[in-house]
């Protein structure tokens, strides 16, 4: 256990600020082990860009950096997401 | 209302400090005055932003404590000694002055009423805060929804909340504290770390299917996760928040 990790609550407003729309209730698939979790649940680890990782197998769900004017993001490892309509 | 998307594009607002009170000798509830204020559910929080007359800027994020009320909102902060926003927070904000934020924000960690019970909140020192709100917010539309709150704090003089919670103690909210370093003269409760050993104590058994909510420090958090997942709990009915060293 690394006392460093957050978890996706800790990125709600920027998850919002780049969808426009409340992120932590939404469902993601893993495409590593198949599980799915509240964004909110997942593990978050801030460096110098904020990781997403499963909490089940730690597969690399998703990569966040902001450099000022824009806000780069990868889902190297999200099967799906599903956000309430 | 829960799992509604909420649309819009969050928008850093000017709030207004109207009250500044220390609740331990380490953290303050900051109130503001938050103009348009769209109202919040108990759980959720706001990103706060500091800027330096050089251009610098810091943003964290803070749990609502209070209950939906109106445009007043207040924020329980806890000074990090080598924190970049919370000892301004806590030692520098005075009544009139002005701060930037945004919010609400979050929509997994949070308790509706329409959820029913049993509840049962674990915390950890400030992580108490969330916690507070969804106790208040019980409070103050007169329910009866059986809670339980279990917090965990250094000593007697570190408990958040206190005199509070001491008087909304009763009926069917119940309030145990587990004080881990040290105990007043003749304390008779919990006098060590959260275990799932004092988790089956506190109840409510698994069976009763009780939405569980627990936040603090990552490490209490993965602890009491656990513990209550190897209860029986069902995970899915157990929601978790972790806040680390470098909130500050």
């Amino acid at each position: 256990m690394d006392s460093l990790m957050l978890d996706g609550n800790a990125v709600a407003g920027l998850l919002q600020e780049v969808f426009a729309v409340e992120m932590t209730a939404a469902i993601g698939t893993c495409a590593g082990c198949g599980a799915s979790e509240p964004v909110g649940a997942v593990h978050v680890y801030r460096g110098a860009g904020i990781v997403l990782r499963c909490p089940h197998c730690d597969n690399l769900l998703a990569k966040v950096v902001k450099d000022g004017t824009r806000v780069w993001l990868s889902f190297p490892g999200l099967q799906t997401l599903a956000v309430a309509a | 209302m829960a799992g509604t998307a909420l649309l819009g594009r969050l928008t850093w607002q000017i709030a207004e400090v109207v009250d500044v009170v220390a609740e331990t000798p380490r953290v303050k509830t900051i109130a503001f005055d938050v103009p348009g204020w769209p109202g919040h559910r108990a759980g959720q929080h706001v990103d706060i932003r500091l800027t330096a007359e050089d251009g610098y800027q810091a943003e964290r994020s803070y749990s609502i404590a209070s209950a939906p009320d109106g445009e007043r909102l207040e924020l329980t902060v806890e000074r990090l000694d080598d924190g970049e926003v919370s000892p301004y927070l806590t030692d520098e904000l005075r009544a009139g002055d002005q701060i930037e934020l945004r919010g609400p924000v979050g929509g997994y960690f949070v308790w509706e009423p329409s959820q029913g019970g049993p509840v049962l909140l674990a915390g950890g020192g400030s992580g108490v805060v969330p916690l507070m709100a969804m106790v208040r917010l019980r409070a103050a539309i007169s329910g009866d929804v059986e809670m339980r709150l279990l917090l965990s704090s250094r000593g007697w003089d570190d408990v958040i909340y206190r005199d509070e919670l001491e008087r909304l103690n009763g009926d069917s909210l119940t309030v145990v504290h587990a004080l881990t370093r040290s105990q007043p003269p003749g304390w008779t409760g919990f006098a060590r770390r959260v275990d799932a050993e004092m988790l089956a104590e506190v109840g409510p058994s698994p069976a009763e299917r009780p939405h569980v909510y627990v936040c603090g420090p990552t490490p209490f958090v993965e602890v009491v996760a656990e513990a209550f997942v190897q209860l029986g709990h069902d995970p899915r009915q157990v929601k978790t928040e972790r806040f680390g060293p470098t909130g500050g």
